[in-house]
């Protein structure tokens, strides 16, 4: 049974022309990183506690939840919350509420935190506290700043190793493939509604290493071939080199696919959106992998890669 | 390098021996105290309990440290006989201003003012304006004397964290003004947050002549005991610093609950000379601006010690002697952040976190040995080698493991493999191209090799990143990839290709199975 794979993607000696549909391919990408962008600016991400500052608080209460009850006994408390919501099982009860205004708001959070413990403790003896966390306004603005310089860093780190590694023009290409990587997933997030918060730009990162990680082999795999068949014209030569590494390209992308999977479905609240948003990542990084990266190289270096190599 | 000598061999069999050994402390209790026996610290979102992030207010150790300066330089000016009129105060540019009597005493005032000793170095600058004489507070001085406060908060916020009995908490320094602490397994921080959000400054000083209005040189408090605003001399006679013990007790007379307090010799020595001088006036006793009570110094006293009778009641005295022996902070903390997750909810994290890695794990396994058969095999033993050193790397560090940690870690594993299947896919194009098992197994493995690197130096870099500007729980989740980059290294480059070596090696197959 060991002796031999049980299957395989795509044949061996299957040509696929990929590069054919370079054109349709890259207007498709432009098209939906367009929509993207728009998306980002109306309606919007949906900030997460750790960016927008604020309180939540969830709860667990003996008996099913009774919502009026809750409401009752905070507003009693002269609390007025955002957001009363079920989720999970009928007994969990998330309150959430956002970073109050004015000079002492920072002390005002962490009071209210306190004030809306006590107050649906009192309302439903028994109750459990799951989770009470509360960002401060300042704490959230600092925590946005430095999310996206990690993601400026890591990108400008990219483009720096492929530039020293590989070329210019790979380095470029990679990192335009990337952004529309990025922004098609800033997309999603847009449309699913999943809090972008500290866990996402983590996933956000994720996806773009990945995402790198598979541009990388697909380059390296031109940058031999550019050494070897001296004389094949680039659009043939890229073909070539996709084909050639189709098999890992998608072997790999499903082994990722398959370990974020129970992430996905079993992670618990914490890690659903981040797994979920892996999963939109790896199909996005493969498929752009396939259909961007190397037709970008091939419309950036039709004749400076072939003389290069010629020289060389 | 068809060939691993001995050497190589026990090596690495030896790092996987050893990796397993670190793991074990995870698993098993100590058998002996001797041993060392280090494990992952699970985060508080697995193990629940309360991360507090705490925020030095510089702007009240600027106007602290603005009055103590303005005290010394009226007193060196009055030692000097200089004389001076509308000395002020402005907090907003940090900075102290006052006009000398006359021209010809300007130059040796702002000689004196030059030799005031500063705190630290360059704290100040003085200099001349409109024929006033200006002294600054510099930021950057400001900015050392925070770090300096945060570390004296830091032993402060510790004593007072023990006192309440938490097990196991993280106290840290995070930047230049704020300190981050954890409490594992406290689901309630409420006392803890309002013991550290006071700063616990006990100070002894007269009241005004004239109690009802503030003069020169007093300032009104709030008295909490009979809630009205008295002014107190802003002249401190004795300060908390002064305190060698605390204690919560019942008041003989009262019956109810009071603080008695213990002064050093000299503290002793200023509140009897004090006490000696004024007879039959009122001192008040300040607790962080607030009166706390202001008696009528009945006699001197001159044994050092008192009780502060202000309305307690057992939690409320008790805490307050708890403060009193632990010290007063340098400067009052708030908190900016809290986190707090439940018992419950850090047990079905950890939960899930166990059941998405091992169905990750199986379903990766059961990929590649469908995917590449015999060397898909190996690939899992060395996947299964990987998972067993990185938890081995992050026992021996004693790192912190959270459920962003334990997602990085997965991750990881689905994409270790991906060095499996690059050699995978060199050694089959190099068996398609005609050559025979040997050839093609070493120019599979060898022309894998730059491509792995290449791919992992990559996804290193951006995690390092991420590490180096992340915070919380991204911090943790570019750790577990980090270090699995390190470990897919190895395990690919070295275990994976080990085994497919001894294979080899044994069964001299004529045809590889890819």
């Amino acid at each position: 049974m060991l002796s031999r794979p049980l299957f395989r993607f795509v044949r061996d000696d299957r040509r696929i022309n990929f590069m054919r549909g370079r054109h349709m391919g890259l207007i498709v990408s432009a098209v939906l990183s367009i929509a993207s962008v728009i998306l980002f600016f109306q309606p919007g991400l949906k900030l997460g506690l750790d960016f927008r500052g604020g309180i939540i608080v969830e709860a667990q209460t003996p008996g099913p939840a009774d919502f009026g009850k809750l409401r009752a006994a905070l507003d009693h408390a002269g609390i007025h919350p955002d957001a009363v919501q079920a989720f999970g099982s009928p007994r969990d009860v998330r309150i959430s509420i956002n970073a109050p205004e004015g000079a002492d708001r920072e002390a005002q959070t962490q009071k209210l935190v306190d004030g809306v413990k006590s107050a649906i403790s009192a309302a439903e003896p028994g109750t459990q506290v799951l989770r009470a966390d509360a960002v401060g306004a300042s704490v959230s603005s600092e925590l946005f700043r430095d999310g996206l310089l990690a993601l400026g860093f890591s990108l400008a780190m990219i483009l720096i190793y492929i530039w020293v590694r590989f070329e210019r023009e790979f380095a470029i290409s990679a990192v335009v493939t990337l952004i529309l990587d990025l922004t098609k997933t800033v997309g999603f997030l847009a449309i699913t509604r999943f809090e972008f918060d500290l866990v996402m730009v983590a996933a956000l990162l994720t996806i773009l290493g990945y995402s790198t990680n598979d541009k990388v082999v697909v380059y390296d795999r031109i940058r031999e071939n550019l050494r070897k068949y001296r004389t094949m014209p680039l659009r043939e030569l890229l073909d070539l080199s996709i084909n050639e590494t189709l098999n890992r390209t998608l072997g790999t992308s499903m082994t990722v696919f398959l370990a974020a999977l129970p992430l996905a479905l079993f992670g618990g609240s914490t890690l659903t959106g981040f797994a979920t948003v892996m999963l939109f990542g790896i199909v996005v990084g493969t498929s752009s992998s396939i259909f961007i990266a190397a037709p970008l190289l091939l419309l950036m270096g039709e004749k400076r890669l072939r003389k290069e190599t010629d020289a060389g | 390098m068809m060939y691993y000598s001995r050497l190589r061999l026990l090596g690495v069999a030896g790092i996987c021996l050893i990796g397993v050994l670190l793991c074990l402390p995870n698993f098993l209790r100590s058998p002996s105290p001797s041993l060392p026996w280090r494990q992952i610290h699970l985060g508080l979102d697995l193990r629940g309990g309360s991360y507090l992030l705490l925020q030095l207010d510089l702007k009240s150790l600027e106007h602290d440290r603005l009055q103590s300066l303005q005290d010394q330089a009226r007193q060196t000016l009055l030692d000097r006989s200089l004389g001076y009129r509308d000395f002020a105060r402005d907090d907003a540019t940090a900075s102290l201003s006052f006009m000398p009597r006359s021209d010809a005493e300007r130059d040796s005032a702002l000689k004196a003012m030059q030799s005031l000793p500063p705190v630290v170095p360059n704290e100040f600058t003085t200099s001349e304006k409109d024929g006033r004489i200006v002294l600054t507070l510099q930021h950057d001085a400001m900015l050392a004397r925070a770090r300096e406060a945060v570390a004296q908060s830091i032993e402060i916020v510790r004593r007072r964290i023990d006192a309440t009995g938490a097990i196991d908490p993280s106290i840290a320094r995070e930047g230049d003004d704020r300190i981050v602490v954890e409490l594992p397994g406290v689901s309630d921080p409420e006392r803890i947050k309002s013991l550290l959000g006071t700063t616990a400054r006990l100070t002894f000083r007269l009241l005004a002549p004239n109690p009802s209005v503030a003069s020169p040189g007093s300032t009104m408090l709030e008295d909490e005991s009979v809630h009205t605003q008295v002014a107190v001399q802003d002249h401190v006679d004795v300060d908390g610093t002064d305190l060698t013990n605390a204690g919560a007790v019942i008041d003989q007379q009262s019956g109810g609950w009071a603080v008695t307090f213990q002064l050093n010799s000299a503290g002793a020595t200023a509140f009897g000379n004090v006490t000696r001088a004024n007879v039959g006036k009122r001192f008040a006793i300040v607790l962080d601006n607030k009166v706390i009570e202001a008696p009528n110094i009945i006699s001197p006293i001159t044994a050092g010690n008192g009780q502060i009778t202000g309305g307690f009641d057992a939690r409320s005295a008790s805490d307050l002697a708890l403060l009193l022996r632990a010290g007063a902070l340098p400067a009052p903390l708030s908190v900016v952040e809290q986190r707090t997750i439940g018992p419950s909810l850090g047990a079905a994290s950890i939960h899930a976190g166990i059941i998405s890695l091992l169905t990750g794990l199986l379903l990766v396994i059961v990929f590649m040995v469908l995917f590449y058969g015999r060397f898909g095999l190996y690939a899992d033993v060395a996947l299964f080698a990987n998972l067993i050193l990185m938890v081995a790397i992050l026992s021996l560090f004693q790192a912190t493991l959270t459920l962003p940690g334990m997602a990085g870690m997965l991750l990881t594993l689905g994409m270790a493999v991906d060095a499996n299947i690059l050699i995978n896919e060199r050694i089959r194009e190099e068996v398609k191209r005609g050559r025979g098992p040997l050839q093609a197994l070493q120019a599979g493995f060898d022309r894998a090799t730059g491509t792995i690197i290449d791919s992992n130096a990559t996804a290193f870099l951006a995690h390092v990143m991420l590490f180096v500007f992340g915070t919380g729980p991204v911090r943790n989740f570019a750790l577990t990839i980090t270090i699995g980059i390190v470990t897919t290294l190895f395990t690919t480059l070295l275990l994976s290709r080990l085994l497919v070596v001894r294979w080899y090696a044994l069964a001299r197959p004529k045809e590889l199975p890819v």
